[in-house]
């Protein structure tokens, strides 16, 4: 069998991902590192009955994706920053209303306009916590273009069996590198279906009512039941309700059926982290330079391991601790100025083996900006 | 009597041109760039005396890239979504400083630079409020029909059939499906007191009513039609005559909007086809002759209505 070969951008990969994962409903608005995708959807998706909308803001994007969702459609957006920044009110809306839907962010430099064209990592606590309330959410991330293409269909499969947004988190570099994909064949990728409801037409249909196993089966919107959808604390019909006992159901069951199952939702890869006394963690395309370095100083016989986050969200903090037990001191690649350092000083038994080696100036971070702050850290000098 | 009498400013004519610059050269803008020769008339036309409040888009990305900038007056880049409501901002507040002593100078003319979708999709909302709220500012929408800043995106000022790169070509798309925004139309609508269309290639005309809208008390919205080699496929030589032939086609007609009564100028007896107006640009090369027919019935169709609006101004005159 000959393999479906691409030589093709990082935001093509996700288009083709989604394609494969089941996406038929993208809506969007162009900004830049972003723009291709919804650039590639506007010319795949009509060819094969999809829907592309290109709404008037990100505020809408986000809402069309959800109304979309909702009516039994695998539905996606993809924005930067700014854009990332307006979706954020209703980012709670749909973790709160558990509407499955992925939301990608190719990160540039920020606050505010930023740096438009080049790459960063600096949304990663934007992603955790840039709706208000509490909140959990699932964030992954990827370093290069096979991946990526695991991951974004492993997005939207997360986003079906825990009714719940997942941000799909690229960067400027990714997004923009052209780099070899293999398509994979159908069904070498398992791609997780809508789980709909067996309760018949005409009969009570409970939204919010969990089954045994956690998850909610949905029907869909306007589709053979009536039921009620808002933003509001609600019962299991969908009810708006100010009972404390509801309330007080409601966060954690939002709470707890993704925090509850960090092991189930952690995606990484290791490389050499057996008898590695030095630990890189990284993720994203910085990751790239941290396994380039660990490679090339594994040559000259020093045990350097890299330990590549995929899930970035929930934080998997007892992988992050098993895996790091035995090194004399783990440093954190990151370009932005320390956001996942912070998780794993939290985790690490002690914290001050945990250093940070990052770029934040717009360029992206290279090996030998790694092996410089590594041979610093080991008080060996530049 | 025609509404335009009534409005007091200061005409410029082409014996006495303003020599002020407010746009220094060598900006990064395309070859044939529309909306850079339309800002830099409209410019002209206010002076020196004048505060900038410019929303994400190509007039910001090439007039400052790091470290130089093109303005010659106090500029300020904001968001995409808000350039209005931070005009609104600027504007209350001197307002405010004029009324306590602590500013003097109450000429100074606040404009709000965006284009078509910083203005008719993203800036809309904070648009519409500062009209509403009657913010003595100018709006100069610079208008070239798609998102030209990110890569030729569709607008909801793109027109009907025009290609941009999320209405692409092909057996299941052939280029935007939806009629475009009508802008000036909207705003009149908002009941300011001035609101006008212009182009690059009318320049006596855009300084006259850039100097209108200051003249006015209370918000003016300017609509200048600004060709676009890159977005619009077409050589960059073509624009001012792409803005001339869309004024003789009736496909971008030339009025003003005072106090709510329409003034229609410059339009021909004798119109082009719309034809002579596609067969200029490479995002309409694949229309039909049915495309083209359905447009030319649609053009027809505004430029009655706008001269009916005016008809009906020139009767009503006096009334209240």
């Amino acid at each position: 069998m000959t393999q479906d070969i691409k030589f093709i951008q990082g935001n093509e990969v996700c288009v083709e991902a989604a394609l494969y994962a089941g996406l038929d409903f993208f809506a969007g608005y162009p900004i830049t590192p972003s723009s291709e995708i919804a650039e590639h959807m506007a010319v795949r998706l009509p060819g094969i009955g999809g829907k592309f909308l290109q709404m008037e803001d990100e505020i809408s994007s986000i809402c069309a994706i959800t109304g979309a969702s909702l009516t039994g459609h695998k539905a996606m957006t993809a924005t930067s920053g700014p854009g990332f920044s307006l979706m954020q009110e209703a980012l709670g809306y749909a973790i709160m209303t558990e509407i499955p839907c992925v939301i990608t962010n190719v990160q540039r430099g920020g606050p505010s306009t930023g740096l438009p064209t080049h790459g960063s990592q600096g949304d990663v606590n934007q992603a955790r916590w840039g709706t208000h309330g509490d909140h959990a959410i699932i964030a992954l991330t990827a370093s290069n273009h096979q991946d990526l293409f695991q991951i974004t269909v492993e997005a939207f499969n997360l986003a079906e069996t825990y009714r719940t947004p997942v941000i799909l988190l690229l960067d400027e570099m990714l997004g923009h590198m052209r780099e070899k994909l293999i398509i994979p064949k159908v069904d070498e990728i398992p791609v997780v279906k809508r789980l709909r409801t067996a309760v018949p037409d005409g009969v009570d249909f409970h939204p919010y009512l969990p089954r045994e196993d956690g998850r909610l089966p949905m029907s869909d919107f306007g589709d053979k039941h009536r039921y009620n959808v808002t933003g509001l604390y609600h019962d299991m019909w969908g009810f708006p309700t100010s009972d404390p006992q509801v309330i007080h159901g409601l966060i954690h069951h939002l709470m707890d059926k993704i925090e509850n199952r960090v092991e189930q939702l952690t995606r990484y890869k290791e490389y050499f982290l057996e008898d590695a006394e030095v630990i890189l963690i990284s993720y994203g395309s910085s990751a790239r330079s941290a396994l380039h370095i660990v490679k090339n100083r594994r040559k000259r016989g020093e045990r350097l391991g890299l330990l590549e986050l995929q899930t970035l969200w929930p934080f998997p903090a007892g992988l992050v601790r098993r895996k790091t037990r035995q090194a004399d001191f783990v440093a954190v690649v990151e370009m932005n100025m320390g956001q996942i350092v912070d998780e794993v000083k939290k985790v690490v038994d002690q914290h001050k083996r945990v250093f940070l080696v990052n770029r934040v100036d717009g360029g992206f971070i290279t090996p030998e900006n790694i092996k410089d702050m590594i041979r610093l850290i080991q008080g060996r000098g530049v | 009597m025609k509404a335009d009498k009534h409005l007091e400013f200061e005409k410029i004519t082409a014996k006495a041109l303003p020599e002020f610059e407010a746009l220094s050269p060598g900006h990064r803008a395309c070859p044939g760039c529309g909306e850079m020769l339309a800002l830099r008339q409209a410019l002209k036309g206010l002076g020196p005396n004048t505060i900038v409040v410019n929303a994400t888009g190509c007039i910001e990305v090439v007039s400052t890239p790091f470290p130089q900038t093109a303005w010659n007056i106090p500029w300020m880049h904001v968001a995409f979504e808000n350039a209005s409501a931070v005009g609104s901002g600027v504007e209350a507040a001197r307002r405010a400083l004029l009324r306590k002593g602590r500013l003097t100078d109450a000429d100074t003319t606040i404009v709000v630079v965006g284009g078509d979708g910083g203005t008719s999709d993203i800036g809309f909302q904070s648009l519409s409020g500062a009209l509403e709220r009657g913010h003595n500012f100018i709006y100069l929408c610079f208008d070239n029909e798609a998102y030209m800043n990110t890569g030729v995106q569709r607008s909801s000022a793109t027109p009907e059939f025009a290609w941009t790169t999320t209405c692409p070509l092909g057996s299941a798309s052939s280029g935007k499906t939806h009629k475009k925004k009508d802008l000036p139309r909207i705003m009149a609508a908002h009941d300011i007191p001035y609101v006008a269309t212009a182009t690059p290639a009318h320049p006596l005309d855009l300084m006259n009513k850039v100097r209108k809208g200051a003249a006015v008390k209370g918000p003016a919205f300017i609509h200048i039609f600004s060709p676009c080699p890159t977005g619009w496929r077409m050589p960059a030589e073509r624009s001012i005559e792409i803005a001339k032939v869309a004024v003789k086609s009736n496909i971008y007609p030339l009025y003003e909007v005072i106090h709510g009564e329409y003034v229609v100028k410059r339009n021909s007896k004798n119109p082009l086809p719309v034809s002579e107006y596609f067969k200029l640009q490479g995002r309409f090369k694949h229309l039909t002759a049915q495309d083209v027919r359905t447009i030319q019935d649609r053009v027809d169709a505004t430029m009655d209505r706008l001269l009916s609006y005016a008809r009906l101004s020139d009767d009503t005159k006096g009334r209240p």
